[in-house]
């Protein structure tokens, strides 16, 4: 009765089993409850938590969003003008655009505010990879997704896009400065 | 009912094949080995230019062939493989005639056709989308059609299997219960179903998006049911590894299952569970509630990897405890020891089963976690972790199943012996630094599916850290390698079947001999009470165990780090 030929004990679930296995799988099992509940214990006493604050936008709805940002906000620009530098007061409403192939406009924060990141994409799916922090956020067109985020280090992040988006897809980079 | 056919006892092993099922077990082997030839001539392209120093073909020539090795790898070569392992389970374990072998073969054409079809449509340009190919980014309407003939005719070959089952059943060519490794091969298919379905439900309407009858597919829910059917083929080819590392041991050491209601039943949990990983690839989505989330990425607490850790145990359990009682009995690993480490049907189970838990395993439950994922998600940590479960885990153990398949189904003898010995060691050891390394770029954010990490033509590129560039070269060098031994294998498959020696058929017979009933085994009333048959294992089991809490805390205490986000 090897493992390629039929037990003959129809019973198999009353088979017996080695202490062997029998501690292992208590050991196993009280490892997956150790993981099942570290995700909870996260969400109430963790730091970095994915919000899922989601609404269905449109590119028109969002761009007017984040273009209302810019006109009231930018600094300054870079890139010969193509990208506004837009620095909004702590906890408002700050909005990225992504697109075929760039990430539109670069923002401005502070260290330790807390600001709502809104995050969709024009056409197809992008991703927000923050470098070097390496946080990782997917971007789903006709999705805007909501994302409390407060920068804990100063310093210059980029934001590369870590979905295929076509052939310009490595080219596709964007900024954020935290002060 | 006798159907005309013909049974042939292999006098090497004993095994029984009917006429037709072992033709279709060629033919579908066949067309494996050829789809793994493909996709791995078309790795060269994908590795030589992720090697930053050699940054070898175009963006577009890259996107394509990126393309195609995903879908000739993950979807052709190892589905092909497995419709084999299916009607070996069923036709030769069994003894049994294949049912309805007209329309196997059917399944057979329908599987060759969509899978030209997709390759073709992929070379013509175009359809350049990557296997996930999500929407709103649109391939040619062939590239969709290719891909639903293919599945057409995998669902039709599970059936096949399950109709094989029937009729083993109703003409009693085996007494008692199914062998564990068919018992694994019907788990396979239960979820092969589920896959399926599940692509249908969203190839079909991308189909028509794609000609212009319908407007739009929601890119939220294509990702969301697409993944129903990514992941979900990726838990095929774990319950049918698995199954054959199970038939390796009997095989090889005459291992029985230590205990067939723990090896089972973790077969069970498999089909219970497996199923909810969709989860994993949206958890860095919007849309979807946390609860969603989190319930459904542990596959409902962590329930199918308990059933991992289940099989990471009794596998090598039960080779152990076949070892110990031929004598090598002396301290926890002269078993192991003197293991036949030349032979490769063993060496290569062996290196896939400790690949498979401790790379693939371990970093597929970090990438699984919910808020994990955030430092991992799309970053080439995570062909590092599927190339650590799909090519260690299922090609590898798929690789050792064949050299014990050539001289037994293809009734050749091996050519190249030496070669076939060190083939699991090059391709599989060469596999373990490329996953390492991967994941070691992934952790310091590299993206995967990017064709230059330098960013050139891009107004505000980023420049990551030298280590970064390091272990992207190392990439291309333990890839180069991993190809090579990938290369020896076709070498010495293709090679044994066209020009190896012909060996002896054994007898032919116009009906089956039916399995013949075995006693009531001894080990089943030994086994339990005697307590700690297999120490050596449990002892690999602990160190994996404390490989695993390790690592699962470094990450923790890594993303603790992070911007605070909520």
């Amino acid at each position: 009765m090897t493992a390629i030929s039929p037990p003959s004990d129809r019973l198999w679930w009353k088979h017996p089993l080695d202490r062997v296995e029998g501690i292992w799988i208590t050991i196993a099992f009280v490892w997956c409850m150790v993981m099942f509940f570290m995700m909870i214990y996260w969400h109430m006493y963790g730091n970095q938590n994915l919000s899922t604050e989601t609404y269905k936008t449109t590119p028109e709805m969002f761009t007017a969003k984040a273009q209302a940002m810019v006109d009231q906000y930018t600094v300054r620009t870079e890139v010969d003008g193509a990208y506004p530098v837009v620095a909004p007061p702590a906890g408002a409403d700050v909005y990225m655009i992504a697109r075929l192939w760039n990430f539109w406009p670069i923002l401005q924060l502070e260290k330790d505010q807390t600001y709502r990141l809104h995050l969709t994409s024009m056409d197809y799916n992008h991703g927000f990879s923050l470098q070097p922090a390496n946080i990782n956020i997917q971007i789903v067109p006709g999705y805007e997704h909501v994302v409390t985020v407060t920068p804990n280090q100063s310093g210059t992040y980029s934001v590369v896009c870590n979905e295929y988006c076509g052939i310009g897809h490595h080219t596709m980079v964007g900024r954020i400065y935290v002060k | 009912m006798s159907i005309a056919t013909t049974y042939r006892t292999c006098p090497r092993s004993g095994l029984q094949f009917e006429s037709q099922a072992e033709k279709l077990m060629l033919a579908n082997a066949v067309a494996a080995v050829v789809f793994l030839l493909i996709g791995g001539i078309l790795a060269i392209g994908v590795v030589l230019t992720r090697w930053p120093s050699i940054h070898w073909l175009e963006a577009d020539t890259f996107y394509q062939v990126l393309t195609a090795h995903g879908i000739d790898m993950l979807i052709f070569w190892i589905i092909f493989f497995e419709v084999a392992v299916l009607y070996f389970c069923a036709s030769t374990l069994l003894r049994c005639r294949i049912a309805t072998p007209k329309i196997a073969w059917t399944a057979f054409a329908l599987m060759v056709i969509g899978g030209v079809m997709n390759n073709i449509a992929v070379y013509q340009g175009g359809s350049s989308v990557m296997m996930t190919s999500y929407v709103p980014m649109m391939a040619a309407p062939s590239f969709y059609l290719g891909l639903i003939l293919f599945a057409v005719g995998a669902l039709i070959a599970c059936f096949v299997f399950l109709g094989t089952l029937v009729v083993a059943k109703a003409e009693k060519t085996y007494q008692g219960l199914v062998p564990l490794v068919t018992f694994g091969a019907i788990t396979a298919t239960i979820i092969a179903v589920f896959t399926i379905v599940s692509g249908a439900i969203i190839l079909v309407p991308t189909y028509l998006l794609s000609i212009g009858v319908i407007d739009a597919v929601d890119p939220l829910v294509y990702r969301t049911i697409w993944w129903a059917f990514g992941h979900s083929s990726q838990q095929i080819n774990v319950a049918t590894h698995i199954s054959i590392w199970y038939a390796v041991a009997a095989i090889v050491f005459g291992a029985r299952p230590m205990s067939e209601r723990v090896s089972r039943g973790a077969f069970l949990l498999y089909i219970v569970f497996l199923q909810l990983a969709s989860a994993h690839h949206l958890l860095a989505d919007p849309g979807m509630s946390t609860e969603w989330k989190v319930v459904n990425t542990s596959y409902f607490m962590y329930f199918a990897v308990l059933a991992s850790m289940i099989h990471g145990l009794t596998v090598p359990g039960a080779m152990e405890v076949a070892q110990r009682q031929k004598g090598y009995n002396k301290g926890l690993f002269e078993w192991l020891r003197k293991a036949p480490w030349g032979n490769p049907s063993f060496s290569g189970v062996f290196i896939s089963i400790i690949g498979f838990g401790f790379l693939g395993g371990i970093s597929g439950v970090m990438m699984g976690t919910e808020q994990l994922n955030m430092i991992i998600h799309n970053t080439i940590y995570v062909p590092g972790h599927f190339h650590a479960t799909v090519v260690i885990g299922t090609t590898l153990s798929f690789m050792a199943l064949t050299y014990f398949l050539i001289p037994v189904l293809f009734k050749r003898e091996m050519i190249a012996p030496t070669l076939a010995k060190w083939q699991p060691y090059l391709f599989g050891l060469s596999m373990y630094g490329f996953c390492l390394v991967m994941m070691g770029a992934g952790t310091l954010g590299v993206s995967r599916r990017h064709w230059d990490m330098a960013f050139q033509g891009s107004a505000l590129a980023y420049e990551w850290p030298g280590a970064a560039y390091m272990m992207m070269g190392l990439v291309g060098v333990f890839g180069i390698a991993a190809i090579t031994g990938g290369a020896i294998y076709i070498y010495v498959t293709v090679g044994s079947l066209l020009w190896g020696k012909k060996l002896d058929i054994g007898t032919v017979s116009d009906r089956p001999t039916p399995v013949p009933p075995t006693a009531p085994a001894a080990a089943v009333q030994t086994y339990g009470s005697s307590g700690l048959v297999a120490p050596g294992s449990f002892v690999l089991a602990l160190i994996f165990l404390a490989a695993f809490i390790l690592y699962y805390f470094i990450n923790w205490k890594y993303l603790s780090q992070l911007w605070g986000l909520s």
